[in-house]
């Protein structure tokens, strides 16, 4: 087969990893075959090189088990303090994650990846911390052996009996820059441990002699030259890669696809298929296919499923599961071709051949059926020796007691009907009948309680019905025939209706969840607003999970805090903020059912949008969780957190929009603002420069009078320019919303008498007819900013009425507000302008230009509406505007007492 | 100038308001000493003894406000305190810390020396000794005989609102703050809810003034207190 071209997309893919590589931290894994080769020995070597280069170099954890030598290399380094967690009434010490993060050296020593960390810790594997600190940019040099990458599992197993417990992805093995193989031969390893200087737990005494046999050691040795190559040989690739450099380093162009089940032999077979998948630099898939038998499986089978699919992910596979509506082949094969896949994994059948007689053989199926796509059939190990995982908390099907009584009891009723009838029936009549019944109990109970009715009607066919009677004798060949052939019947008649109501069932679980999903949607997509939308979510997960949820939106800072919380508003500790905070900060789910934080007392999900990560999503399930999370609602959960974000985002990005939207107002109204300002203040001060310097220039030469004029131009126009600052302070502060009323009660007629006393000038010859009643209220009020809305008014009012026409001011009051009108005999307000009036520079060009900077009114408005009152505007039937600000009257003060 | 001129000591930092102040006040015999500082405008105060002090609110080293307090602990002078519009509540305080006076900017140079007359004249004619019979416009104030009139006729008055005429009388042409009116015709502040004194005065502006929505003498400082207008 001649070598296919690269695709380009995958060259540009590569080369951008490429140049990721080139900036991110570096990871140097000092890799061996067995403890004691000296692994930590050599990092240390290489660590102090690095220092007196001048690199700031921290020990985070470096085991050096007493050995004198090891000890002394780490003289000189610094050694961060551990952090001590109390496990079990004792203090441990474990590797502080937060302090080495806050300490930020250029290189940190992590010595035993794949050490598990002491409860209590933020992950749950040391491999997790050093992957937190690559993230952070910090460098890490750390130790391993071959025997804990999760891909050899079953492949050391094999060669040492020894099944490793504690592992490590081999996506970190890839992620490394660099792998340093510490490599001594066999004997020399032997002859150290000997001399006692190999370093062994003491739980571990036991396997040390099965471990530690030459045999052994080669086919370690063995193993971890090859890793160490094939890492080698992926770098080669890459360098040859980018050197554009073609030959026999171009990829099969294959995917891989390999189906989980819970059987203890798919794991190893799932490893199998990762290495297959390395070997041939393909994707692989891992699928698992639903049928209804899930619905039964034991916790421990579930469990299982659920490790194996872990366990596929964290080995790079991309998992799916498929829904299972044909036979499993069918399924399989169908979901294959949907996704190219080029070879099928499936492990060998562990069952004896004549089950397949009855069950079929899904593999001879898969063989037959898969055309194109080639099959590969592999050995798996058995694994009985995996620990145990906690199961979930759930309930099986199983078949009630009374489903038998019911059965029984179908076969008595109907012995019962056909004893006295016997005379007038044929034996093949009265077997039919109960063929009935077994049919009725199969359908309605299922396989096992149709069987027994099975066995009870062959038992009553033989005792009442068959001669002789009322005896369990065998009869002859031909009886003994049909009493197999009704106990066939009431396996078979049981066996498909208990697949057919899995099924149902199956339909039945699926339907529910995504009607679910669908209510959710339609919820989300109804509301309007990030807070209702989040409300929904919160309620809609609370049902379908029986937890109490919540949710976490990020504030200044990308600080989160909780929106809003479910009904028994419990606050939110800060430990639980933090595991949010956490999950926010690093896009990982992190609580219980992970591997992350696991003691938080809830699970934690990221809300991803399409564009950022939205907040997190807190669920705290009611009945507490003991370890699991079945795929099935995992997935479910994670579909509605995905709707949730989805929504969310849309919100928050509407309401940013709105947000934008309301800035880009306020931007063109202070614009519109500032033209219009800088006019009408230039205008007066045009007037006062200009009669100024007159005045300045001249000689002597000016009449009085025009000197006069000139001078009374200055102080009127100044008045004006005083005006218009005061209305323009009095909107900048509205604006701002900082509307500082200083209340207090004041009688209408003061402030209307100091309005008038301060226009004293600007009225002139006005006429000002004031009509208040004697006994009007007093209203709470600020006095100087009401005072200003008076002046606006009348103002106004001046501006729009011929000079001879009064200007009338009255007042009343009703039980519930004060009214105070201002009206003149000017031509009115035009049609249909009531309201446009109070908006901001809103000006009536009518005849000469008017002055002023159409602030007047929205002024008066602010300040009622922040007094909570009305002012409104309105033609006169009699002619002339009218503008009536309402007041609202709170509880009047009680009047003085009398004092005659 | 007249060496008999009252001395009246500025204590403004903007050099324009200076200006107008000094243009506008010279010309009618006062004599006049520029403070660009509180703390100039105290050394003055102490080394001068002025007749009377024009403050601003707005100083820049020290709040016209505890000028106002430090001046008034050692020295009796008439203090009128300039501010700007919105400060209420600045005005309030200096009135109730001693000020006598105060001045919105802008103003008008009638005003200006309306209130300089008023101040000087309550210092020269302290309170001490007030003419029995006071006389304003239609109004006659017999103190002595307890009586009011107007145009010649008499009016009743309540004895809580004589108290209250005859507190702004004996201020006549000054401004008294609220509190201060409450303080003075109620005895304390907590005796009378500040709401009476609104209450009082409009009775007195029914019972005396020609248009009480307009009235000439009983004035009202928006958001500050009340004035008796004798020119």
């Amino acid at each position: 087969m001649e070598p296919k071209r690269p695709d380009p997309d995958d060259l540009l893919k590569k080369v951008q990893e490429e140049e990721a590589r080139s900036k991110r931290a570096r990871l140097k894994i000092f890799f061996g075959m067995a403890p004691g080769v000296g692994k930590t020995f050599a990092m240390l070597q290489e660590a102090c090189i690095r220092k007196t280069e001048g690199v700031d170099v921290v020990a985070g954890v470096v085991e050096t088990h007493g050995r004198r030598d090891t000890m002394a290399l780490t003289e000189g380094i610094e050694v961060l303090p551990k952090k001590l967690l109390p496990y079990r009434g004792v203090q441990l010490e474990e590797f502080d994650l937060e302090a080495a993060l806050a300490r930020r050296p250029h290189l940190i020593l992590m010595d035993e990846l794949a050490h598990t960390n002491v409860q209590g810790s933020l992950h749950v594997k040391r491999w997790q911390d050093v992957t937190d600190l690559l993230d952070a940019g910090i460098d890490v040099f750390t130790t391993v052996n071959v025997q804990h990458l999760e891909s050899l599992k079953d492949t050391v197993a094999q060669i040492t009996g020894v099944i490793v417990r504690e592992n490590i992805p081999d996506t970190l093995l890839k992620r490394a820059d660099q792998i340093e193989l510490v490599d001594i031969p066999p004997e020399e390893l032997l002859e150290r441990l000997k001399e006692g200087k190999v370093y062994v737990p003491e739980q571990a005494q036991h396997a040390v002699e099965r471990f530690f046999r030459k045999g052994n050691l080669l086919a370690l040795r063995e193993l971890a030259l090859r890793r160490t190559a094939d890492h080698v040989d992926a770098d080669m690739r890459r360098y040859m890669v980018s050197k554009g450099i073609t030959g026999k380093t171009w990829a099969a162009g294959e995917r891989l696809m390999v189906c989980i089940n819970s059987k203890p032999g798919s794991a190893s077979l799932i490893r199998a298929t990762q290495r297959l998948s390395e070997a041939l630099s393909a994707p692989w898939i891992a699928a698992y296919v639903e049928t209804g038998k899930h619905i039964r499986y034991s916790d421990e089978e579930r469990a299982r499923l659920e490790d194996n699919l872990r366990l596929a992910e964290r080995l790079g596979a991309e998992t799916a599961v498929v829904q299972g509506d044909l036979s499993t082949a069918d399924d399989i094969i169908e979901f294959a071709t949907g996704h190219n896949v080029t070879r099928l994994i499936i492990g060998k059948p562990a069952h004896p051949r004549w089950i397949e007689l009855v069950t079929g053989s899904v593999l001879e199926d898969l063989v037959r059926k898969s055309g194109d796509i080639d099959i590969s059939v592999l050995a798996g190990r058995d694994e009985r020796d995996q620990p145990k995982p906690a199961p979930p908390a759930r309930k099986a099907h199983l078949p009630v007691l009374a489903h038998y009584i019911w059965g029984a009891v179908t076969v008595a009723l109907l012995t019962g009907i056909l004893l006295p009838l016997n005379r007038h029936f044929e034996m093949a009549d009265v077997v039919m009948v109960y063929m009935l019944g077994i049919l009725v109990v199969a359908s309605r109970f299922g396989r096992w309680p149709s069987l027994a009715s099975a066995v009870l009607s062959v038992l009553a066919l033989d005792f009442f019905f068959t001669p002789p009677r009322f005896s369990f004798a065998a009869g002859n060949l031909r009886h003994l025939a049909t009493y197999v052939v009704m106990l066939l019947v009431g396996l078979v008649i049981g066996n498909l209706t208990e697949r057919i109501r899995a099924q149902a069932r199956l339909a039945r679980n699926r339907e529910s969840r995504i009607r679910a999903l669908f209510r959710l949607s339609a919820e989300l997509t109804r509301s309007s607003g990030s807070a209702a939308m989040a409300e929904s979510a919160i309620r809609n997960v609370a049902t379908q999970f029986q937890s109490r949820v919540s949710i976490f939106l990020p504030g200044a800072g990308g600080r989160l805090a909780p929106l809003s919380q479910a009904k028994d508003k419990q606050p939110v500790g800060q430990d639980e903020l933090g595991v949010a905070q956490w999950v926010y900060d690093h896009h990982e789910p992190a609580g219980i059912t992970t591997d992350t934080l696991p003691g938080a007392k809830a699970l934690y999900l990221p809300l991803q949008g399409a564009h950022e990560l939205i907040g997190v999503m807190g669920i705290q399930p009611v009945v507490e969780l003991s370890g699991r999370m079945e795929p099935d609602q995992r997935h479910l959960l994670e579909a509605f957190a995905n709707q949730t974000a989805v929504a969310l985002e849309r919100a928050i990005l509407s309401e940013r929009n709105r947000e934008s939207q309301r800035q880009v107002d306020r931007e063109q109204l202070r614009n519109a603002l500032l033209s219009s300002v800088s006019h009408d203040l230039r205008t007066p001060l045009g007037g006062i420069t200009g009669a100024a310097s007159t005045l300045l220039d001249d000689q002597g030469t000016l009449p009085e009078p025009a000197r006069r004029e000139l001078l009374e131009t200055i102080h009127e126009e100044s008045n004006r320019l005083q005006r218009l600052v005061t209305n323009l302070l009095d909107v900048t502060r509205l604006e701002s919303g900082v509307v500082d009323l200083v209340k207090d009660w004041v009688p209408l007629e003061e402030v209307v008498g100091s309005a008038l006393e301060h226009m004293t000038g600007q009225l002139g010859k006005r006429e000002v007819k004031v009509d208040l009643p004697v006994n009007l209220p007093l209203v709470q009020a600020d006095p100087v900013l009401l005072g200003q809305v008076i002046i606006n008014l009348v103002e106004n009012a001046c501006k729009f009425s011929p000079a001879d026409q009064p200007i009338e001011i009255k007042a009343w009051a009703t039980e519930r507000s004060i009214t105070l009108s201002v009206t003149d005999h000017g031509p009115g307000i035009p049609e249909g302008q009531e309201e446009h009036i109070f908006e901001k520079l809103v000006r009536f060009q009518q005849g000469e230009a008017r002055p002023g900077a159409g602030l007047g009114l929205a002024i008066c408005k602010g300040v009622v509406q922040a007094h909570g009152g009305k002012i409104m505007a309105s033609n006169r039937a009699s002619g002339g505007a009218q503008f009536l600000v309402s007041l609202p009257l709170g509880q009047t003060p009680p009047p003085p007492p009398s004092e005659e | 100038m007249s060496q008999d001129g009252p001395l009246i000591l500025l204590v403004e930092d903007e050099p324009q308001l200076r200006r107008y102040l000094r243009v506008t006040l010279t010309p009618h015999g006062y004599r006049l000493l520029e403070a660009v500082n509180a703390k100039e405008g105290e050394l003055m105060a102490a080394s001068h003894h002025p007749d009377l002090i024009l403050m601003d609110l707005g100083l820049p080293d020290l709040d016209g406000l505890v000028l106002t307090r430090k001046l008034r602990e050692w020295c009796t002078t008439p203090i009128i305190v300039v501010s700007a519009r919105g400060q209420e509540q600045d005005k309030i305080q200096a009135l109730d810390e001693g000020a006598d006076d105060y001045l919105t900017k802008p103003f008008g140079s009638g005003e200006l020396l309306a209130r300089i007359r008023v101040a000087l004249r309550h210092r020269n004619d302290p309170a001490a000794a007030p003419a029995p019979v006071f006389q304003l416009g239609d109004w006659r104030i017999d103190q002595a005989r307890r009586e009011v009139s107007v145009s010649g006729r008499q009016v009743h008055l309540t004895p809580n609102e004589y108290k209250l005429l005859t507190t702004l009388v004996k201020h006549a042409g000054m401004v008294l703050t609220h509190h201060q009116l409450l303080k003075e015709v109620w005895g304390s502040v907590q005796g009378a809810q500040p709401h009476y004194l609104r209450v009082y005065m409009a009775q007195l502006r029914q019972k005396l003034e020609v248009d009480p929505a307009r009235p000439r003498h009983l004035i009202t400082e928006p958001g500050v207190g009340y004035r008796l207008r004798t020119e």
